[in-house]
């Protein structure tokens, strides 16, 4: 378990975190979303217990990080942002230096390091240079890193940055299989991310806390939320009729590529009015869609505090 | 202790991860014999023992001591696994006294390789090996006064050419403290009392007696205390580094 109480972090005059109270409990992943700068990576900092809090406090699994450092510290698996590891060591060297360090032992020390290493599919690099691996490998060597204890508790500073599609999606899946029972916290700017892997969502601007939600109620807040699109040709005809339909609050047709998007009035349902009403008119829809809703655009409107409805589509 | 062992181990690692470590042994113990049998004039002064040798120390730790310490912290600081290290589960403490003693270990590896000179004054006569052993003693003990504060001043800072160069002027100060030229510069304008004191912080002092084969608690007093206040100073600066 995660809790911070009011953590609070200046720099001079400069407030990166400001007041943050956040809990996440055990088999929640929380995604600690941001734009660039929101304080994302000071608050970790505070609760891996690297900076002092200006005021407030953080606790891991109940330790204090700076009351109790060497408890919390135990408790905890943390891959700081831009996964650092020693580069003049081979991974294998710097996987047996944090198994030293974190006090696993002999037999079950290497069985731990081996199940990791399996896990992560480093066996062909051990005996490499950290310096000499690519971006990926080195992310994947942090997370071993990170887990290496077996930990209640997990923090990833942008586990996914930097690397490939395949790459995200294996990290993902490892993130995946180790959510159950654990108490993961996740840092990232990407939003795909937080429909991949969280199931539930913190957004910080400006070290604020400003929306705590899970996915689905953030994308619910999108004007997105129930739309229905769909590329018709010679849908021109059609917009006029859609936006005469009761449960319809408007019509867009992307310039570009022609597509239409159906706007329902709050609450209303109209995938099936819509349908129903392009049957009616013997229109050729090639493929029809029900929006969920878009992260990015609520991402946006929360972190800019911008009048969606005066913003141009995503 | 297992953190302090680990951190000694990867640091230990990481000096002979890189030629320098083979480079700095091997300028170490050229440089040592250079000077002594040159400059120390070894043979002609005529006596069987290793006071030219012992003499000459202070100075290559001058330039030495600072080139393996200036990444102990700055490194850290710059390459941002400071972050990693500290929140891993050791305290400063054990991380500082860890990098201590790695370096520590790494001088004395290169004071033992210098044992042909030892062999050599042996086989030419019959010195007091007694105060030869008290002389390496002294200069180990040297060192890591020098390794601590290059400790303090690489975590003040994350350039290493910074942490080098400060080291290096905080030891010559330290050296030069107690050297008579000195001392008269600052006859006329100090009270007495407090050149006194000056010439006691030198290290040079306490050393050479060392050397000579006195084994005063009061010297071996000063080289601990010293090491050790550099080393705490070091953890303090660190520690103020994660508040501001």
């Amino acid at each position: 378990m995660i809790e911070t109480d009011k953590l609070t972090r200046c720099y001079g005059n400069l407030t990166a975190v400001d007041a943050l109270s956040i809990r996440v409990e055990p088999g929640q992943v929380l995604g600690l979303l941001g734009p660039n700068g929101a304080g994302k990576s000071t608050a970790m900092r505070m609760i891996a217990g690297f900076l002092v809090p200006t005021s407030g406090s953080a606790r891991v699994c109940g330790y204090d990080a700076m009351r109790e450092p060497l408890k919390a510290k135990r408790a905890l698996g943390y891959l700081p942002e831009g996964a650092p590891s020693y580069g003049e060591m081979t991974v294998r060297e710097f996987l047996q230096f944090i198994v030293r360090i974190r006090g696993l032992r002999g037999e079950a020390g290497y069985r731990r390091m081996d199940a990791v290493v399996q896990q992560l599919q480093l066996d062909e690099v051990l005996g490499l240079g950290i310096d000499t691996l690519s971006k990926g490998l080195r992310r994947r060597v942090g997370l071993a890193q990170a887990i290496l204890h077996d930990p209640p508790v997990l923090m990833l500073d942008e586990p996914t940055d930097g690397l490939d599609p395949n790459q995200k999606h294996a990290v993902r899946q490892l993130i995946d299989m180790l959510a159950r029972d654990r108490t993961i916290l996740i840092s990232t700017h990407l939003l795909e991310e937080v429909h991949a892997l969280c199931n539930r969502v913190v957004i910080i601007a400006r070290g604020k806390l400003l929306a705590d939600a899970t996915p689905a109620e953030l994308e619910a807040r999108s004007r997105y939320h129930g739309a229905v699109s769909f590329s018709a040709p010679g849908s021109g005809m059609s917009q006029e009729m859609l936006g005469r339909l009761p449960q319809v609050a408007g019509v867009e047709i992307d310039p570009l590529d022609g597509r239409v998007t159906v706007f329902p009035k709050p609450g209303a349902r109209i995938l099936e009015p819509v349908e129903r009403l392009l049957q009616e008119q013997g229109l050729e829809v090639s493929e029809i869609q029900l929006e969920r809703g878009r992260l990015d655009e609520v991402f946006r409107q929360i972190t800019s505090g911008d009048d969606v409805s005066r913003g141009v589509a995503a | 202790m297992s953190p302090v062992n680990a951190v000694v181990r990867r640091e230990l690692g990481s000096y002979f991860a890189t030629p320098v470590a083979y480079v700095f042994l091997v300028i170490f113990l050229v440089l040592a014999g250079i000077l002594t049998f040159y400059v120390g004039d070894f043979y002609e002064r005529g006596q069987a023992d290793l006071q030219p040798f012992f003499v000459m120390h202070p100075w290559l730790y001058l330039i030495l001591v600072p080139a393996i310490t200036m990444r102990m912290w700055a490194e850290e600081t710059k390459g941002g696994t400071l972050e990693l290290l500290l929140t891993l589960p050791l305290t400063l403490w054990q991380a500082m006294l860890g990098k201590f003693l790695a370096a520590w270990l790494f001088i004395g590896l290169a004071l033992a390789l210098t044992f042909p000179i030892w062999i050599t004054v042996n086989y030419l006569g019959a010195p007091d090996n007694g105060v030869i052993l008290a002389g390496y003693l002294g200069s180990w003990l040297m060192a890591g006064n020098f390794i601590a504060i290059g400790a303090c001043l690489s975590a003040l800072t994350r350039s290493q050419v910074v942490a080098f160069i400060l080291t290096a002027l905080v030891c010559v100060l330290l050296i030069l403290a107690g050297q008579p030229q000195v001392l008269d510069f600052f006859q006329g304008a100090l009270p007495r009392r407090l050149i006194n004191a000056v010439a006691h912080l030198s290290m040079l002092r306490h050393f050479e007696a060392i050397s000579r084969g006195v084994l005063d608690l009061r010297d071996l007093l000063y080289f601990v205390l010293s090491t050790l206040g550099w080393l705490v100073a070091g953890v303090l600066l660190l520690d103020l580094k994660r508040t501001r």
